[in-house]
């Protein structure tokens, strides 16, 4: 366990520096200065020499790599040449407000995923099993954004129950932050629900189908208790598999959903370096996403080990 | 259907079985007209067994025949879709059991009626420890109460089916025991609360030999001590012969023969019983030398009690094979001037296993260890032994598709060690192998015409369509398979036809070396004959060189005239068969030997057993 553990972190640690190579290399390969797209083209060369000599940018590629690379570890990612802000300040920022609407909608996937899903599967021959698929398979088909301007329209709009926009960070005015999420986090999770409902389903389907629940019911255990007893570890396993991965591909995957809510939130930031073509913000904000995913996976690794005593030692 | 009047015996048990004491008193289980049918399907019909307390009762029956499809109804767990009718009565229980809630019937599986599977592997939760696993069956039956009483009785459960270390091996998971300590673990589960009756559905199929045997006698020993009802279903006649009072012999969902097991056994009535007797005893052989099968069954002269009583004069009773005429002589004997058709020296295959820990050396498992042979051209040449003994490694060199850690190996000629793929060409042209599984290793997108084809299409061969369709139309003839089988896919084939598609596949290139990997082990009995008989007449007929890999002993007699033993990576014994198998020198080949069923072996040992109660009965 320890040697996994101590494996998967190297891992880590090699990942994340092999993807700064690539990062940087793909941010360079764009052509287009700097220097000249914050200052014009009518910029006098004296002025864009003294530019580049700020950004840095006139020094050797190698070197301005090595810049970069060392200042990431302690979170350092430098001043943005279109900005002129600190990334650092503006990625803590935005990586708070991204983390809590998407884990947060996660776990309220989980939440209907879990419960829906086993129905789904126990009852897979009755009208409410069938049921419960056909609702999933169209919360599936149903675009996050457009759920969440539903949402909009009729609870802020409509019924003028809740804020239709905006954030509020949670220290500051914890009930007008907990007024504000709730609809992007029900317009998040209403998709991811029905996409991991499916999973869960058929995780547990597969399961029911198993030798071992067949012993569970041999020995006098009913069915409801020899699923939850006999099945649910077992049909975890490959529902943490999809959640970890969905759950990286949305913190940037929401933020359509950000749009719509107005919620200043890493994706948003991302797109709206792309658009500023703000070169140093987009590699430093693609470096924390691979940060993340790189920790889910690490986590998600581990709750593995301690999900399935196969894994936990070979030999 | 005449199998309808032969199942009387069931209304007078007193008649099949009079070693039990109290017959009158009421039966331990009466089964009275059970039928299982799914939506479209009669998967059994007008089923009846009484069985008494303490009876063991064997179900006999190949795939499909509804044997399992039965014990699962009289536990009340049949698949959905799957209904039951007719009557289930258990003793100190009210009612049919087929009508009985859920409820109900939870409150009798595990405590009243119990059973153990076929699959230790995958009959265990993965997930959880060996020791809560047989606790929870005695908690959820209230029969102990506390956790530490719980715990404590887990491990005397477990001490009691004879596990090594019963404390420590209540802390293990399942993957971390063996196949026979699985399913002794299976066993403590379903005895711990000390059930009237166990139901055991192919419980050592999945188990090596010398392990069958173990787990035989200590399922016939602990239900002898309990005075446990047991009713085993099996497809192998000489499991049975071991283990049970009276058999019940069903087909295609139809008890076809019922009686005590000496007398159905020795004086089969119903064809289909002295069909599977034919092709289940791997002593006996048609004047032809071959072995019976369904159809030719007629003729076969099941074991007398007599005979099975007297030891057995083997070579009497063998195929006499030697007199056919073969070019090569000499089984075992040193070469004979003609080079070897397959040479192995000090071959070695040692895997790494992942690391445990970040200094130690990463664990090294010695799949091979040095082991020698020569096969000459011609020579049926037979490697036996039981899971992890290296067999399937060797296989998987000779065929060029894993490479030797060290040694060398010749194999018509080419040299296997350190050959690129490019050089293995003409290898793989003079070897070919038949798989175990003939379901697996046929391509289920292919039609058959193309998967028996396919060799043609290596390198360096042209074979224009035309000669390809008609070199399949000839395969296709010799395994005894229709033409149109060639346009037809291999699912729409049953068990029996798709092992000889293998064997077309493999023989159509014409090669000098046939390698046949547990060819039968995956079929019925009564289709392992034919396939049997069909490999033999081919090796005949092609001339070819037979390497035959098999755990089972008694097919390996039958088809092999020299045999290596193989344990642990290592040629424990080697030499002509009969030799080995008359006069094992190696403890290990011993063991083997001793511990391999055949049908007349087991009758022999149970009249030997209860010889007094024996003759009375006859």
């Amino acid at each position: 366990m320890v040697v996994r553990l101590a494996v998967n972190v190297v891992r880590f640690i090699v990942t994340f520096f092999v993807a700064t190579v690539a990062v940087f290399a793909l941010m360079r390969a764009i052509p287009g200065d700097p220097a000249q797209i914050s200052l014009g083209v009518n910029a006098s060369p004296e002025l864009l020499a003294q530019t580049r000599r700020e950004f840095g940018t006139d020094r050797p590629l190698i070197a301005q790599y090595f810049d970069w690379v060392s200042g990431l570890p302690q979170g350092h990612f430098g001043v943005s040449f279109v900005t002129r802000r600190d990334i650092s300040d503006m990625i803590a920022d935005r990586v708070q407000v991204s983390l809590i609407l998407v884990i947060l909608s996660m776990i309220v996937a989980l939440l209907i995923a879990v419960p829906f899903g086993t129905l789904a599967a126990v009852r897979h021959r009755r009208t409410s099993g069938i049921l419960i698929s056909g609702i999933s398979q169209l919360g599936v088909a149903i675009p996050g954004f457009l759920a969440g301007i539903m949402l909009v329209v009729v609870f802020a709009v409509g019924l003028g129950w809740l804020p239709a926009n905006g954030w509020t960070p949670p220290g500051q005015d914890f009930g007008d932050f907990a007024s504000r999420i709730v609809l992007p986090v029900v317009a998040l999770a209403s998709v991811q629900g029905a996409i991991l409902t499916r999973y869960v389903r058929s995780a547990v389907l597969e399961v029911m189908s198993e030798d071992y629940l067949r012993t569970a019911r041999a020995k006098g255990l009913g069915k409801l208790e020899a699923l939850v007893r006999h099945g649910l570890r077992n049909a975890s396993i490959p529902v943490l598999t999809v959640t970890s991965i969905q759950l990286a591909a949305l913190i940037i995957g929401a933020v359509v959903v950000e749009r719509v809510f107005v919620i200043p939130g890493l994706g948003s930031m991302l797109l709206d370096a792309v658009g500023n073509r703000d070169m140093l913000s987009v590699q430093s904000v693609v470096m924390v996403l691979v940060a993340i995913t790189l920790i889910i996976n690490l986590i998600v690794d581990t709750l593995y080990t301690v999900l399935d005593p196969r894994i936990r030692k070979q030999a | 259907m005449e199998s309808g009047s032969l199942v009387t015996t069931s209304m007078n048990p007193s008649s099949s079985i009079n070693t039990e004491a109290d017959a009158a008193a009421d039966p331990l289980l009466q089964v009275t007209g059970l039928s299982v049918a799914s939506r479209d399907r009669q998967l059994v019909q007008g089923f009846n067994l009484t069985m008494n307390r303490g009876e063991r009762v064997g179900l006999i029956g190949e795939s499909g025949s509804g044997k399992s499809m039965t014990s699962t109804a009289l536990m009340g767990l049949l698949p959905e879709g799957v209904n039951a009718v007719g009557t289930v009565r258990l003793a100190g229980r009210e009612g049919n059991l087929l009508t009985a809630s859920d409820r109900q019937m939870c409150r009798i599986r595990g405590n009243d009626m119990t059973m153990v599977f076929q699959e230790p592997l995958t009959a265990l939760n993965p997930l959880m420890k060996v020791g809560p696993q047989v606790a929870e069956v005695m908690v959820k039956h209230k029969n102990v109460t506390g956790r530490r009483a719980a715990k404590n009785k887990a491990v005397a459960m477990l001490a009691s089916v004879r596990l090594p270390d019963p404390a420590q091996a209540a802390q293990a998971y399942p993957h971390q025991l063996s196949g026979g300590q699985r399913q002794r673990v299976m066993l403590a589960m379903a005895l711990a609360n000390d059930p009237e009756l166990l139901l055991c559905d192919e419980p050592t199929t999945a188990l090596d030999v010398t392990v069958q045997r173990q787990v035989l006698d200590l399922i016939l020993e602990s239900v002898r001590q309990r005075g446990t009802g047991l009713l085993f279903i099996t497809h192998d006649l000489s499991v049975v012969a071991n283990v049970c009072d009276r058999v019940l012999v069903m087909n295609k969902g139809v008890v076809v023969e019922e009686g005590s097991a000496a007398e159905v056994f020795t004086r089969p009535r119903h064809a289909y019983t002295r069909g599977l007797l034919a092709a289940s005893d791997l002593d006996a052989s048609d004047e032809d030398g071959r072995l019976f099968t369904v159809a030719s069954a007629a003729a076969y002269v099941p074991p007398k009690i007599k005979e099975v009583l007297a030891p057995m004069p083997a070579a009497t009773l063998r195929a006499p094979r030697s007199q056919v005429p073969e070019s090569h002589g000499s089984p075992g004997g040193p070469a004979t001037g003609v080079e070897p058709v397959i040479s192995v020296k000090n071959l070695v295959r040692t895997y790494q296993r992942g690391r445990t820990s970040l200094f130690a050396k990463p664990l090294e498992v010695q799949a091979l260890r040095g082991i020698s042979f020569d096969v000459q051209a011609g020579q049926r040449f037979g490697v036996v032994g039981e899971s992890g003994s290296g067999k399937s490694t060797l296989l998987r060199i000779l065929a060029g598709l894993d490479q030797p850690t060290s040694g060398s190996v010749r194999v018509a000629g080419n040299e296997v060690a350190g050959a690129r793929e490019s050089a293995l060409v003409d290898l793989r042209r003079q070897l070919q192998i038949v798989f175990q599984d003939p379901m697996g290793s046929l391509n289920p997108r292919m039609r058959v015409q193309e998967i028996i084809a396919e060799p043609l299409l290596a390198p360096g061969q042209k074979v224009d369509s035309a000669r390809q369709r008609r070199l399949v139309a000839q395969m296709l003839a010799a395994v005894d398979l229709p033409a149109d089988s060639a346009g037809r896919f291999p699912h729409q084939f049953s068990g029996g036809q798709r092992q000889r598609i293998s064997i077309a596949r493999a023989l159509i290139c014409e090669p000098r070396i046939l390698v046949a990997d547990e060819p039968v082990s995956a079929l019925d009995v009564s289709v392992r004959a034919q396939v049997l008989n069909l490999l033999s007449d081919l090796v005949d007929q092609y001339q070819l060189t037979l390497v035959f890999v098999s755990h089972d002993l008694g097919v390996v007699r039958h088809i092999c005239d020299n045999v290596v033993v193989m344990n642990q990576g290592e040629i424990v014994e080697s030499g002509a068969t009969e030799q080995i198998y008359e006069h094992p020198q190696h403890e290990y080949t011993r063991t083997l030997v001793g511990a391999s069923m055949s049908l007349r072996s087991e009758l022999a040992a149970r009249a030997a057993q209860s010889k007094g109660r024996f003759h009375a009965n006859l």
